[in-house]
């Protein structure tokens, strides 16, 4: 009969702390729109889900407007945003239909296509690409010529190949004539003095060596301290943050006229990042982004840079940025001797027609999509970026 | 079982042992910290080699930030601006990742414990499965994430979604069940073939068997398996949050602090200390319940 009890016990605590968990956990994951937007006439909402790449932080700002500002509701969508994680590939979740979009760098997602997953790339958001080599100024590194005999940090895992251009470009042998050595995600190395140029994105690493106190000074480093070797302005900057849909599903009116809305919603919402760009900042962290203040602004004034000016009009796609992307992934070799892709992407892997119709879209509501007279503002990064 | 054993005493919660039990660990969490300064005073500021291996960590500040800078960073509020201090942040993290980490400990019991039932029943079913079993732990778990986080969200059922967070539960349960499968396989079929024999005697139903003799002798083979259950839960639920970037949970809070690492190292050892946290809870839960199931035997027993 003891026996008998304790098992019940058991069963009651099992079912007990299952409950809890199930109860209390729905706080994490994802963001779902609020209903902030003015009462439309909606039929009915359209539910959408968009994969980033990363956790919420500015460099995702624009979505995370469009449904702050209700531009998504106003377009009867429902847009649920999912962060994404380390191991998290964006596209392939698109691919498996687990989202409906998702964003992704251009050559990762073109390898993908090239291994069989039909996602077509719909909006090209980020115009320029963001990634730098940070030295300090006494290494004498001002161009890719310099990295020769230098030990040169990259991140791996496909984010390297602007790196490997631009040594092939300069003339030098990626595998003999630099010692390139696996970064991590931070500049520990660089500041450290493992490493003398580390690969940065303009609107995170780059910041963070600005937001460290240099230990001699006792003050933040400054832009004084660096060296920076930006791939966009060598000639091999290869094209980033993009839009990418299901190409199968796009043969469906529905998820097309879906597409379209959702491109427009999104392309207005980074028009509003454009010119509010505090506000834009303070939105991302209201949505939870654990990065300190003047880090976000940072971030959202450089992601800007990225997007505007766009001379064709926000979310194109220029050719023959795409057509560098693509030429620079088929020839550009890593140490392992292999290239991003084998062979020239397919005509279908872009197409405009879906942006153009969200820019005609936007042009009826007034939006400025081009944003010619886009400044920058000047942001002052705090210590470790608070 | 056997009549010749004697009930243990019933005493108080606090006896003199466990009482020295307590003030070990926390001398030996003293001992750790001031190990930790020594290091900081004798080690080299860039770290060293030996033989010409780098084997010395750096004992820079950044490297190895003080032990009162970190406690000093809890009280300091997560970002500026913020009221939320982080002591609050981390410990809310790791009770999040202990909810999940006890769904995944209680699913992977429930099957381990099931499959083990399993096998001891059918013969044919411990050789046909028993294999697979070793084999589904060689599969990487930063490898599955990505996949169960993509099966789930195509998941629904009626009106009822697959939440992102029954994922890592789910990569807990599937590093918990193993340890409990092949433990409680252990000893359920651990009873000498004389017990066997003599239930066989009473005409014994099979299931009575299983009540009345075998699963009153795997419990001593079930509290170590429950206890590599339960640490196995928890790192396969923050490695899931980590891989799956889930968010609430001390693993996404380790990655984001990680990412200041450069400028503020003191706020990424918060969140480890809090990982460790949360595996002690967890220990102490299965400890807890090691002594409710090893009540009415010898204390020799309970090693």
């Amino acid at each position: 009969m003891r026996r008998n009890k304790g098992w019940k016990l058991a069963a009651g605590v099992v079912a007990l702390s299952l409950a809890a968990a199930a109860c209390g956990g729905d706080d994490g994951g994802s963001d779902s729109s609020s209903t902030e937007a003015p009462a439309t006439e909606c039929a009915e909402t359209t539910p959408v889900k968009l994969q980033l790449q990363w956790f919420t932080q500015a460099q995702f700002a624009g979505y995370f407007a469009a449904i702050d500002q209700g531009y998504y509701a106003a377009q009867c969508l429902d847009v649920t945003i999912v962060e994404g994680g380390v191991d998290i590939v964006p596209q392939q979740q698109l691919a498996d239909g687990a989202v409906d979009f998702a964003l992704s760098w251009v050559p990762k997602a073109l390898a993908s296509r090239e291994a069989g997953a039909d996602i077509v790339n719909i909006a090209q958001v980020f115009q320029r690409s963001g990634t730098l080599q940070v030295s300090f100024k006494d290494s004498g590194i001002t161009s890719p010529a310099d990295f020769a005999g230098k030990k040169i940090g990259n991140w791996g895992y496909g984010n390297e190949f602007e790196i490997f251009a631009a040594l092939t470009k300069a003339g030098l042998d990626p595998a003999a004539d630099v010692e390139l050595v696996q970064q991590q995600f931070d500049m520990a190395a660089l500041l450290a003095g493992d490493i003398d140029a580390a690969e940065a994105m303009t609107y995170n690493e780059y910041a963070q060596v600005l937001e460290a106190v240099n230990p001699e000074t006792g003050e933040l480093y400054t832009a004084d301290d660096f060296n920076v070797v930006s791939y966009e302005e060598e000639g091999v900057g290869m094209l980033q943050d993009a839009i990418w849909a299901s190409g199968e599903r796009l043969a469906d009116e529905a998820y097309r006229a879906t597409a379209v809305k959702f491109v427009a919603a999104s392309i207005q919402g980074w028009a509003y990042c454009r010119d509010n760009a505090q506000a834009c900042a303070d939105i991302v962290v209201s949505k939870g982004s654990k990065l300190g203040a003047s880090h976000q602004l940072w971030q959202m004034n450089e992601v800007n840079k990225l997007i505007w000016p766009a001379a064709g009009g926000a979310g194109m796609i220029d050719s023959a940025a795409w057509e560098r992307t693509a030429t620079l992934a088929q020839e550009t070799k890593n140490l392992e001797g292999s290239t991003v892709l084998t062979a020239a992407p397919d005509a279908e892997a872009y197409t405009n027609d879906i942006v153009t119709e969200a820019l005609a879209l936007l042009d009826e509501l007034g939006v400025d999509t081009k944003g010619e007279g886009f400044a920058p503002i000047e942001v002052t990064l705090n210590v470790g970026g608070a | 079982m056997s009549s010749t054993i004697t009930r243990p005493q019933r005493t108080s919660f606090l006896t003199p042992r466990r009482l020295r039990r307590v003030a070990l660990f926390f001398a030996s969490l003293v001992l750790v910290a001031v190990a930790w300064e020594l290091y900081k005073v004798v080690g080299p500021e860039a770290g060293g080699k030996i033989f010409g291996w780098k084997l010395l960590p750096r004992a820079n500040d950044n490297a190895m930030p003080h032990i009162w800078e970190m406690l000093e960073r809890y009280g300091r509020p997560e970002v500026r601006g913020s009221d939320r201090k982080i002591w609050s942040v981390v410990l809310a993290g790791a009770w999040f990742s202990f909810r999940l980490a006890l769904v995944g400990f209680f699913v992977g019991t429930a099957l381990g414990l099931g499959l083990s039932i399993l096998m001891a029943r059918f013969k044919v079913a411990e050789r046909g499965i028993l294999p697979y079993l070793v084999l589904s732990q060689t599969v990487p778990l930063i490898a599955l994430a990505p996949l169960v986080v993509s099966w789930g969200g195509k998941l629904s059922i009626g009106d009822w979604t697959w939440p992102r967070w029954l994922s890592a539960s789910v990569l807990g349960a599937f590093l918990a069940f193993f340890p409990v499968a092949v433990g409680a396989l252990k000893g359920l079929t651990s009873p000498p073939s004389a017990s066997i024999e003599l239930m066989d005697s009473y005409a014994a139903s099979w299931w009575q068997t299983l009540r009345k003799l075998r699963f009153p002798a795997a419990v001593p083979f079930l509290v170590p398996a429950l206890k590599l259950a339960a640490s196995a839960s928890v790192i396969g639920v923050v490695v899931a949050e980590i891989s799956t970037g889930l968010k609430g949970g001390i693993g996404r809070l380790i990655i984001e602090y990680a990412r200041e690492a450069t400028s503020d190292p003191a706020k990424v050892f918060t969140a480890v200390f809090g990982a460790a946290l949360l595996g002690l809870a967890m220990s102490g839960f299965v400890t807890l319940a090691d002594l409710y199931m090893m009540r009415n035997r010898p204390k020799e027993a309970n090693a």
